[in-house]
């Protein structure tokens, strides 16, 4: 019986599914996106830049050995799909990872791709090679790599020091272009070579980006669309009153906030919205370095007076996630279940009792009601950052602490924190891949630039390595819990909330998924097509 | 006269020197720099790529040096690479002007031919309900910040026709033209107009109360000779002034207009390339407009001299 069960629901499913191809249709050749950009990135280099500014609009520009899939919502290693590698291998210790190369692949100028582009990519990345980077935010992610070796012109091979699983990871990101060795770092950056979907063609600054197709693209049929255009606006009303006028085909990926999300579907009922998580959390970061945060009592009081619900509440009408360091489960891989993570300091449902325990940290170290800690809470002067830097001063205030908001230009922000001269700062990490490694090793490791307050815990750091290696997804994902609820009570770097954000798109563009565990690696819009 | 020349020509020379050490010393100043900036987008500093790309850029050498090879180049026309796209900063530049001078020079256009008209009317109808409306449109024109305004027109044109004017540098119609520049620039240019109106009127009024604009009526000339013929004439002095005034405060309302409508101008570009410290196009940039508007006043100068013989000899 249950087998007849069986059988009709698979027969259902496969009718939903015929209809659903049926509806969608086939794609159609033609035509040119226009999209609103929300910033006038500095330059065209994807591995040069270090926010999505770059990478949504230049992804398209270049292929990767290998890529997540771009029509599946959340990133994993069950995702990975090749790209300009055929295939891959891993050797017998798990040391060596060897790609086969797709043959007859061309640069936009013509020239062929080879394992030596392959090869003089990663050596940019690792420092390695003549020419440099001007900037290399992502030397990290390939510092257990020994060297890269090419075997003919359709081989190549990564050497590492130790097995990391999660190398594939790293290279299937958005910012893991291959680019091509004729073409130097300089040139890069204003007129970018690639092997990808679409040529660029050009780059005005504050003005406008544009890409063309690319007639030979190495996928056959693809992209659908003639080209994609740019119009940098960065005045967000402007740029939403314009998508609500039908002057753009898309907002920019991720751009819209959970309350403007309201005004887009009044005003323009007929589009797609969707608000995903962009593996962005705000945290605070504390400068244990000197007093009065030197104190792990202090530290622990401020991570028992959040009420992370009232964050969540005020700025996301009740649409963001809490978690530790990594994005919290359903669309986070690694992030805690909610169980484990409520048995951490400061994260359990009972906000008054933590905050007791707080004020008893407090008092403590010296401070109650008649005595207060005057705090300065440093943070930059970009909505995202202020808003919750102001909801953290007023819960602060129940534990005693008077804070007062230090708001800090753009271009002095990292030399201050550089230099230790904050005491409470409130802060946005980014991350680029939903993958422990780029998350623990970036923002915890003893000595890593993107680690602001210099928590270095050799004991943790040693369990980093431990996870890294680790093969066995749900053994490493045991691991990574682990890992994660330490650095919450040892308040590294108190995570407040995973941030999400809305992305809309007008009825007749077809074919956008919107990343659910990261908002820097789906941007090929390869097979996206315009149905009109 | 030659003298006289000499003269204004040097003081010329010497303001355009000023205003050059002005503008140098002040953005290094401002803390932090393209590379802090990149930096910063990056979410890291590494010590020693820093100090490479100072380097690279020529920001690590000392001021004199720095001014020296900036003002030298500006003098031979060379002026630099932008820091941030690497493309000759003049040809950054040079396209932008034109469109920020169009959109100037309609936000005057504006300015002048609403608030005058109005200005006269609300004089001559002085303590009439139309001269109360009037005043109450100028003071809110003086009220309401242009980027607000901008966004008003905006959300109206979206609500009301579903259309929004986004710039287009290359119209293809009247139409597209007016929406690409009419209505910012109205948008810039009420203010001036409001401006311009409370002026005409107070000038309009204190002459409309002169001997000789009663002698006039007293002759029988018509209400619109008193007016337009005897007083508007004798008005409209300061009004020219405050215009003039007006059109080098332009620039600031025109950096948010051009934000708010999206226009490439140079005035939104000068913004975008302070906050990257783009050095050779903020300097070149703001000399390129003092040499213009101090040679503006030179001519002027000079104008008056030639016209009024008591300055040439008295200065």
């Amino acid at each position: 019986m249950r087998s007849v069960w069986a059988l009709a629901a698979m027969a259902a499913l496969s009718v939903l599914t015929a209809s659903t191809i049926t509806l969608a249709g086939e794609p159609k050749q033609g035509g040119v996106l226009r999209m609103y950009h929300r910033d006038s990135p500095a330059n065209a280099s994807i591995l040069e830049g270090a926010t999505y500014s770059v990478n949504v609009p230049f992804m398209g520009v270049f292929n990767n050995l290998v890529i997540y899939d771009q029509h599946i919502a959340q990133n994993s290693p069950d995702t990975l799909r090749p790209e300009l590698a055929e295939s891959w291998s891993w050797g017998n210790d798990n040391k060596k990872l060897t790609f086969k190369l797709r043959q007859g692949v061309k640069w936009h100028d013509g020239k062929p791709f080879t394992s030596a582009d392959v090869k003089c990519t990663f050596d940019l990345l690792m420092g390695k090679s003549q020419q440099k980077l001007r900037q290399n935010p992502r030397k990290a992610w390939y510092s257990e790599v020994n060297e890269i070796t090419t075997s003919g012109d359709f081989e190549v091979s990564f050497d590492l020091k130790r097995p990391q699983p999660s190398l594939l990871a790293m290279l299937a990101s958005g910012y893991t272009p291959i680019y091509p060795c004729h073409v130097s770092p300089a040139d890069m950056r204003t007129h970018p070579i690639g092997t990808g979907p679409f040529k660029f063609v050009e780059f005005k600054a504050n003005e406008s980006i544009k890409l063309t197709r690319n007639p030979d693209y190495w996928k056959k049929g693809l992209p659908h669309l003639d080209g994609i255009e740019y119009t940098i606006i960065t005045n967000r009303s402007t740029a939403i009153l314009a998508f609500v006028a039908g002057k753009f085909d898309m907002t920019f990926p991720t751009h819209i906030t959970i309350p403007l999300l309201k005004d887009i579907k009044s005003q323009a009922p007929n589009a797609t919205c969707v608000v995903e998580p962009t593996n962005v959390s705000t945290n605070i970061i504390v400068n244990s370095a000197s007093a009065p945060f030197d104190n792990i009592d202090i530290r622990r009081a401020v991570a028992l007076a959040l009420d992370r619900k009232a964050f969540v509440d005020i700025l996301f009408e009740g649409q963001a996630d809490i978690g530790g360091t990594m994005l919290p489960p359903p669309q986070g891989i690694w992030g805690m279940p909610k169980d484990k993570l409520e048995t951490i300091t400061g994260y359990g449902p009972n906000v008054n009792a933590n905050r007791e325990e707080a004020r008893k940290l407090m008092q403590k170290a010296g401070y109650g009601p008649d005595k207060h800690l005057a705090v300065k809470v440093s943070t930059r002067n970009i909505a995202e950052y202020r808003d919750p830097a102001v909801i953290l001063i007023d819960q602060l205030k129940s534990i005693y602490i008077d804070g007062e908001l230090d708001v800090v230009e753009t271009a002095n922000w990292f030399p201050k924190v550089a230099r230790k001269d904050y005491m409470l700062g409130l802060n946005l990490t980014g991350n680029s891949v939903d993958d422990p490694d780029q998350s623990f090793y970036e923002n915890y490791s003893c000595g890593s630039e993107r680690n602001y307050t210099n928590y270095c815990n050799k004991e943790i750091e040693k369990l980093f390595d431990v996870q890294s290696q680790q093969i066995d997804v749900a053994k490493r994902k045991e691991l990574v819990w682990d890992i994660d609820k330490k650095l919450q009570e040892d308040v590294a770097r108190p995570i407040i909330f995973h941030a999400r954000a809305g992305s809309c798109w007008q009825p007749y563009v077809k074919g956008v998924t919107i990343m659910s565990n990261s908002s820097y690696n789906g941007f090929r819009y390869e097979d996206l097509w315009l149905d009109k | 006269m030659f003298a006289y020349l000499v003269r204004r020509l040097f003081l010329m020379l010497v303001t355009l020197f000023g205003i050059s050490i002005v503008i140098f010393l002040l953005l290094r100043i401002v803390p932090g720099n393209i590379v802090d900036i990149l930096f910063a987008a990056a979410g890291y500093v590494d010590p020693a790529d820093k100090a490479n790309l100072e380097k690279e850029l020529g920001i690590d050498q000392p001021l004199i040096v720095q001014y020296w090879h900036w003002i030298s180049g500006f003098l031979r026309g060379d002026f630099g690479y932008s820091y941030v796209s690497e493309k000759p900063a003049l040809q950054e530049i040079l396209p932008r002007i034109p469109i920020t001078a169009r959109l100037a020079g309609l936000a005057l256009l504006f300015s002048a031919s609403i608030g005058i008209p109005l200005g006269v009317i609300s004089a001559v109808k002085q303590g009439t309900r139309l001269d109360y409306a009037l005043r109450v449109v100028s003071l809110s024109g003086l009220s309401l910040p242009s980027f607000w305004l901008g966004l008003l027109i905006l959300t109206a044109s979206v609500a009301m026709f579903g259309q929004m004017p986004i710039f287009n540098p290359n119209p293809q119609t009247w139409l597209e033209a007016f929406t690409t520049y009419a209505v910012p620039a109205a948008a810039v240019g009420f203010r001036s107009a409001a401006l311009t109106m409370r002026i005409t009127r107070s000038s309009m009024l204190e002459v409309l109360r002169q001997d000789y604009i009663r002698t006039a009526r007293a002759k029988g000339a018509s209400d619109a000779a008193v007016n337009y013929r005897h007083a508007l004439k004798n008005a409209i002095l300061p009004v020219i002034t405050v215009i003039g005034i007006e059109a080098a405060f332009l620039i600031g309302g025109l950096i948010v207009t051009e934000t708010v409508f999206n226009i490439p101008g140079v005035a939104r570009f000068l913004v975008e390339a302070i906050r990257w410290r783009d050095y050779p196009i903020v300097q070149n940039l703001v000399m390129l407009i003092a040499v213009v508007v101090v040679s503006a006043n030179f001519i002027v100068d000079m104008l008056y001299a030639v016209f009024d013989p008591r300055i040439r000899y008295t200065d």
